[in-house]
């Protein structure tokens, strides 16, 4: 196997349901000979994953045959929720976490400021409904938003858009 | 590995290097191009990330001392998320200010071991919270000017600066979202949130007019291109801060010129920081290296 498609594989520690490749954070993978530098971007700047995650990718890169193994970390350009893959999405449906919509974005001037909840139709993941509200913007982590579904009545989470 | 292995995973003591403190996991920056800009004073660019950097690690340890305080578990959450964004943010600033200033230190040594007359951060953050009212005034006020200064950041002639900014924005508008709904909230509540929301609407005033302030290494590096001048970003604040207090029903005291001696970007502090530091810093000093 490449060390490309060996990368892709490993999970996420946090949406262990994604691989790296499907949540779009990892951003190059180059191999010369027995070396491979893994190139990565964090999520959010306080992502308290990244060491993790390069502990897995060098785990299962050595595992594959690969000795010498460098993780690089990239800032920019930043990551955003544009960047999971429609597989990706469709895994985090099936496990009831409703995926990210289009990331907003801004031609120019200042950021816009929201009083109010977002007017977004966003449905419920487990029973489809079309509108649920928002109970938080923050969750167990901070790319997620809890939502709650007024026909099943279920809480979910939303992966929110940056 | 399934979901049901990773909190086994996460807790593996074979392999603590991963968890923060005293840990492998030194170097946030690792990989990024870290040159610095023909031109610019490295000194300057070492002081100017430290600015930057003590601001978000005071104004997230404050955060933190909410956390099991917070008046629900949604608010616990997002203040714990809002304190883990700016940390990070701090990180990385800080891990370039070593970086650019090249004297054998690192995060750690510059987030633990400096004295309260070392950090740089605006004296804004360092106030205790008397209330929550307090806690989303501060935030409303800390996050407004911290997104219009990210944000003018992302064009920075510092390509990890300009990267930091980027990445910045993305979270601090939703900090400051949260802050706002929250004035509005209480200051549109009851006659008890709005009286609670109005006193610490007006408590929080007198300490904005330090943030607009340019420091001469500000003005320095904002002729270079690398840093934002304060001062420009007060029509923005400004802005906004009339739109939260018009949609929370408050109408605050005009805000009245503060004092303009040295401030915490020289490194006068109020007390409240030597407070933080004994809390921040008292693990770290009384055990020099330790890990567990």
């Amino acid at each position: 196997m490449t060390a490309a498609a060996v990368a892709a594989r490993v999970a996420d520690p946090e949406l262990p349901m994604l691989t790296l490749a499907d949540l779009g954070i990892l951003r190059a993978v180059d191999e010369a000979g027995d070396r491979v530098v893994v190139t990565i971007t964090p999520t959010y700047s306080g992502c308290p994953a990244m060491r993790t995650i390069e502990d897995d990718l060098t785990g299962a890169l050595r595992e594959a045959g690969y000795a010498r193994v460098e993780v690089r970390t990239v800032l920019s350009p930043a990551w955003t929720t544009d960047w999971i893959t429609p597989a990706g999405r469709d895994k985090l449906a099936a496990a009831g976490i409703s995926p990210p919509g289009p990331a907003p974005r801004r031609a120019s001037g200042p950021v816009p400021l929201t009083l109010g909840p977002s007017r977004r139709s966003i449905a419920c993941p487990q029973c489809g409904h079309a509108e649920t509200e928002e109970i938080a913007a923050f969750s167990a982590t901070a790319c997620r938003a809890l939502r709650r579904c007024p026909a099943c009545r279920e809480p979910f989470e939303h992966v929110k858009e940056i | 590995m399934s979901f049901d292995a990773a909190y086994e995973a996460l807790t593996d003591h074979d392999d603590d290097a991963r968890w923060a403190y005293g840990t492998g996991f030194a170097d946030p920056l690792a990989g990024v191009d870290t040159a610095v800009p023909a031109g610019v004073d490295r000194g300057d660019l070492a002081a100017y990330c430290l600015m930057l950097g003590d601001d978000a690690l005071i104004m997230s340890h404050r955060l933190q001392q909410w956390v099991t305080r917070a008046p629900e578990l949604e608010d616990e959450l997002a203040i714990a998320n809002i304190a883990l964004d700016l940390l990070g943010q701090a990180r990385l600033l800080l891990t370039r200010a070593a970086e650019v200033e090249d004297a054998g230190l690192d995060e750690d040594a510059l987030a633990y071991l400096r004295d309260a007359a070392d950090f740089r951060n605006v004296r804004l953050v360092e106030r205790e919270d008397a209330d929550f009212a307090h806690l989303v005034a501060r935030l409303l006020v800390f996050a407004t000017w911290r997104l219009a200064l990210l944000d003018a950041l992302t064009a920075s002639a510092d390509p990890v600066l300009a990267a930091i900014g980027a990445k910045g924005v993305k979270e601090v508008t939703y900090h400051r979202d949260y802050a706002a709904q929250w004035v509005v909230r209480l200051g549109d509540g009851t006659e008890l949130s709005h009286e609670r929301m109005r006193a610490a609407a007006d408590a929080v005033l007198p300490l904005t007019d330090e943030l607009f302030r340019t420091h001469r290494t500000e003005s320095r590096l904002a002729r270079a291109g690398v840093a934002v001048d304060p001062a420009t970003l007060r029509a923005e604040f400004d802005g906004v801060w009339a739109q939260v207090m018009q949609a929370a029903n408050l109408h605050p005291a005009a805000r009245t010129q503060g004092d303009d001696g040295p401030g915490g970007r020289d490194g006068v502090h109020t007390a409240a920081l030597a407070d933080i530091l004994a809390e921040l810093q008292g693990l770290a000093r009384s055990v020099p290296g330790g890990a567990w």
